[in-house]
């Protein structure tokens, strides 16, 4: 490193925190009922964040495959209950569940595996302190883009029901008669990476990116390195949406080619 | 004889008019009751009872939209031994509200050439093709769908209240188009509320009721079915 980091007090980060609570007041004063659910998110993060500098404290100096292939798991369970949690209308059973940690464990492990194989090359590959934070970006964005793909395919299905139907009783396969609806969930899924690509470096300064400027990186260095993390991001998101939005649609009709939303849960009141 | 006694469980019956190209045995679903009835080439069967009876069920499930069990043959057949959208293709199906997937009519035809004439008939004009589907009327959907579904060139044809929101000179145009399919060996089960079109549509008729299909003989010689 070519500088030095300012170490933050307590205290400087309970200042900030005024920020969520002017939030909140605001969600009170406007009647957004949000205010509850803004402040246990803040807290869970403070809770989790903390739980994870010293989880990664420990992983760090013993690198252990075992128990780093152990954290990654636990993080893409954590993962998949997140992406099921933002369907409107899940698929039934365990499917729900299966179907978005299934696919983000694939993607996201074989993305997080390449790089660490080819570009990073760390010493042992599996070295928890690039592993880690790695597959933990690739995951969150992974998260949001399966979670908005499933979400966009499910209530498109149910919305568009009729015009799926219609194309199915004319004769065409599930596949065909699906099409449109899973073009619509794969733009869906990638519109938030590509618009984060668009606008990386003009509109915003990407976290990982800032923090490495913040902790002392040249920045020349730490926009290799955000370059590395966006390919990785789009990639996994991509692979991953792609596997979620075709295995949903897979589930969402059978064999006969007809389209099955008894499999779907009822949504969730609002 | 009283109709009531006409009325048999379908399930125990077993029409057999001319030669059978729809065979249907122990049809059922968890809501449709066991039944059972065959229908000819070039035959009209209507089939009437109260909303919410089944109606819409019992043709959706011989168009195997909706998981059933059962028998159901056509030409002697079993549809288990072909695809879903072989049999569908064959055997098709209008609901009471047609669904669209893109923005205009022409979209939804692969070759307008071949809709065209049968879209004359039905009094639709020669640019129909341009048409925005948002801008149609609930009477034009519903003749667009009908030229859709016969364009496949199907055996069988479920026609789900075609006619329910057309004028009277579009009803009568259905009903002649249809008229005339069915005297080119189209078969056609026809929902419909309407008593007087029942008379003029078909011989025999369904009636479905609480998820049982029951036969029901039509009181009108004057039928265009064959």
């Amino acid at each position: 490193m070519s500088g030095s980091y300012i170490a933050l007090s307590y205290w400087q980060l309970a200042a900030t925190s005024v920020f969520v609570l002017i939030d909140a007041a605001l969600s009170v004063q406007l009647g957004l009922r949000v205010h509850s659910s803004l402040l246990f998110a803040a807290i869970r993060m403070v809770v989790q964040l903390t739980l994870v500098g010293l989880v990664l404290t420990t992983l760090f100096s013993i690198v252990s495959p075992l128990w780093t292939g152990l954290a990654a798991l636990v993080m893409i369970l954590f993962a998949g209950h997140e992406a099921a949690q933002r369907q409107e209308r899940r698929l039934s059973g365990w499917w729900s569940y299966g179907l978005g940690t299934g696919c983000m464990m694939v993607s996201s492990v074989v993305v997080t595996v390449f790089a660490l194989l080819t570009a990073l090359q760390p010493n042992p590959w599996y070295d928890p302190r690039f592993a880690i934070p790695l597959l933990g970006m690739i995951l969150g964005n992974c998260m949001t883009g399966v979670g908005l793909g499933l979400n966009t395919l499910t209530t498109s299905l149910v919305s568009r029901r009729p015009g799926v139907e219609a194309q199915l009783m004319l004769g065409a396969s599930r596949q065909a008669a699906t099409a449109p609806v899973a073009r619509e969930a794969l733009r869906s899924a990638l519109m938030p990476i590509i618009n984060s690509m668009a606008a990386t470096g003009i509109v915003s300064l990407p976290g990982m990116m800032t923090g490495q400027i913040l902790g002392g990186v040249p920045p020349a260095e730490a926009v290799k390195y955000q370059i590395l993390v966006m390919f990785l991001i789009a990639g996994g998101t991509g692979l991953g949406a792609v596997m979620a939005v075709l295995g949903g649609i897979y589930r969402l009709t059978d064999a006969r080619h007809r389209l099955r939303l008894d499999r779907l849960t009822v949504p969730r009141a609002a | 004889m009283t109709k009531q006694a006409l009325a048999i469980r379908a399930d125990r019956c077993d029409f057999q008019t001319g030669r059978p190209l729809l065979s249907v045995r122990d049809l059922r679903t968890n809501l449709l009751k066991p039944a059972s009835f065959s229908l000819s080439a070039g035959e009209c069967i209507t089939i009437r009872g109260p909303s919410g009876g089944g109606k819409t069920l019992l043709l959706r499930a011989i168009a195997d939209l909706d998981h059933s069990e059962g028998l159901v043959c056509l030409d002697g057949c079993d549809r288990g031994r072909m695809s879903g959208p072989e049999w569908r293709r064959l055997v098709g199906y209008l609901p009471a509200e047609p669904g669209w997937w893109a923005d205009t009519v022409g979209e939804h035809f692969p070759d307008w050439t071949m809709a065209f004439p049968i879209a004359r008939e039905l009094a639709l004009p020669d640019n129909a093709k341009g048409w925005p589907i948002a801008r149609l009327s609930t009477g034009e959907r519903l003749r667009l769908a009908l030229v859709r579904a016969l364009v496949v060139g199907p055996k069988v044809l479920l026609l789900d209240e075609p006619t329910a929101a057309l004028d009277p000179a579009s009803v009568t145009a259905v009903e002649s188009l249809i008229r005339a399919r069915l005297t080119a060996g189209l078969a056609v089960l026809w929902v419909t509320h309407d008593m007087e079109q029942a008379r003029r549509v078909a011989v025999r008729g369904l009636v479905v009721s609480g998820g049982q299909v029951q036969e029901e003989v039509s009181e009108c010689p004057a039928a265009i079915s064959r």
